[in-house]
């Protein structure tokens, strides 16, 4: 099993113009412990919606990878999300679920993934091209270059231990957060 | 059939007309009778990415995604699915992303089905509570006049806008047993 922190981090390593959207929670704190960055939108709540923050923001912007890193909670309240990315199979999406099988927020009650559940099965049957489950930390470079390069949507089932780490609390008001992305992203427009 | 001179059948022309104005570049929607024409202008607009949604909430995520990546998205939707939006909502009010729902209306003028009706008659208080300001449309003639001032409000004034088409402007007629 994966340390998530140590995963991320190498996920989001030299992540070049790589859009990241976090799922509430403990994915949020690992995204900010990588590494604050003006081109991550954090979410604090929203419960179920990362994903599809990302297909929005993918097919307003074709030209950029998009990578969704959220956790096994988010993901199963948005399973539906999976089906309608899906349908628009946009190339430059990566869904990236760190699992622990556990609400980590909540006092790690057991998650549906705990009990056998398979996401990235229900990948794979809405047709992402790419749907995979990892373990080993030496599987992360593999899956940091299908972030920035790989045929799109895809899904990487993480498997995290499910331990307890400290929080690294990012921008919490939702207006910065958005402004400071929108700024990013658009300035990036003008260079 | 839908013929544009009539505006009784027409007011979604008018729209996906304001759709085009505007620039918006992505509709959410649960496919819904009320809003067929409309979602088939959407679909056929090569301009729109038309996105279908297996629950109303995902379309609020989409709105945000798209507008931090700097495109407009609207959401069309029926009243029922508004009771399934109310905490994704939130993402709206916290962020202050600008938001246009179009909710065609279900469980008054000409209902049938009485399960539509609980729904039906708190739509409009819903929205308010979640932070919308709510319009209603209740004839074909004032869909152009609502509809465009709610695009400039959601897109120009950053608003979160509901504008709900009444089951009289619909059309029992549509609704079949």
């Amino acid at each position: 099993m994966l340390d998530r922190r140590d995963f991320v981090r190498q996920l989001l390593a030299d992540r070049g113009d790589l859009l990241v959207v976090c799922g509430l929670g403990s994915a949020t704190w690992d995204v900010a412990a990588a590494g604050d960055h003006p081109l991550n939108f954090y979410l604090w709540g929203a419960m179920g919606g990362a994903a599809m923050i990302g297909l929005g923001l993918a097919l307003a912007r074709p030209d950029r990878r998009v990578a969704v890193v959220t956790g096994d909670g988010d993901m199963l309240m948005g399973m539906g999300s999976l089906a309608t990315i899906g349908v628009k199979e946009p190339n430059n999406l990566a869904v990236v679920m760190l699992n622990n099988a556990r609400y980590g927020e909540t006092g790690m009650q057991p998650s549906h993934t705990h009990a056998g559940i398979d996401l990235a099965a229900t990948a794979r049957a809405c047709r992402f091209k790419h749907a995979r489950t990892i373990s080993r930390i030496e599987e992360a470079a593999d899956v940091r270059a299908l972030l920035h390069a790989g045929d799109g949507p895809i899904f990487v089932n993480a498997v995290i231990k499910p331990e307890d780490v400290p929080r690294v609390l990012p921008l919490r008001d939702g207006h910065a957060i958005k402004q400071r992305f929108i700024a990013a992203l658009s300035s990036d427009l003008a260079r | 059939m839908h013929s544009p001179s009539n505006i009784e059948t027409s007011w979604p022309d008018a729209i996906h007309a304001h759709f085009r104005r505007v620039g918006i570049r992505q509709v959410g929607y649960v496919p819904d009778a009320g809003h067929s024409r409309l979602i088939t202008l959407c679909r056929d607009d090569p301009t729109i990415a038309d996105v279908v949604l297996t629950t109303e909430e995902e379309g609020v995520g989409l709105v945000a995604g798209a507008a931090l990546g700097g495109q407009r998205a609207a959401l069309l939707m029926q009243s029922s699915g508004v009771g399934n939006c109310v905490n994704m909502f939130s993402l709206l009010r916290n962020c202050g992303f600008g938001c246009l729902v179009l909710v065609t209306m279900r469980g008054e003028f000409g209902e049938f089905n009485p399960w539509q009706v609980p729904m039906g008659a708190i739509t409009g208080q819903v929205m308010r509570l979640c932070g919308f300001l709510t319009y209603r449309v209740d004839s074909a003639d004032a869909v152009d006049e609502i509809v465009g001032a709610g695009c400039d409000m959601a897109f120009d004034g950053n608003l979160q806008i509901a504008i709900l088409l009444s089951q009289r402007l619909i059309g029992r007629k549509q609704w079949t047993r």
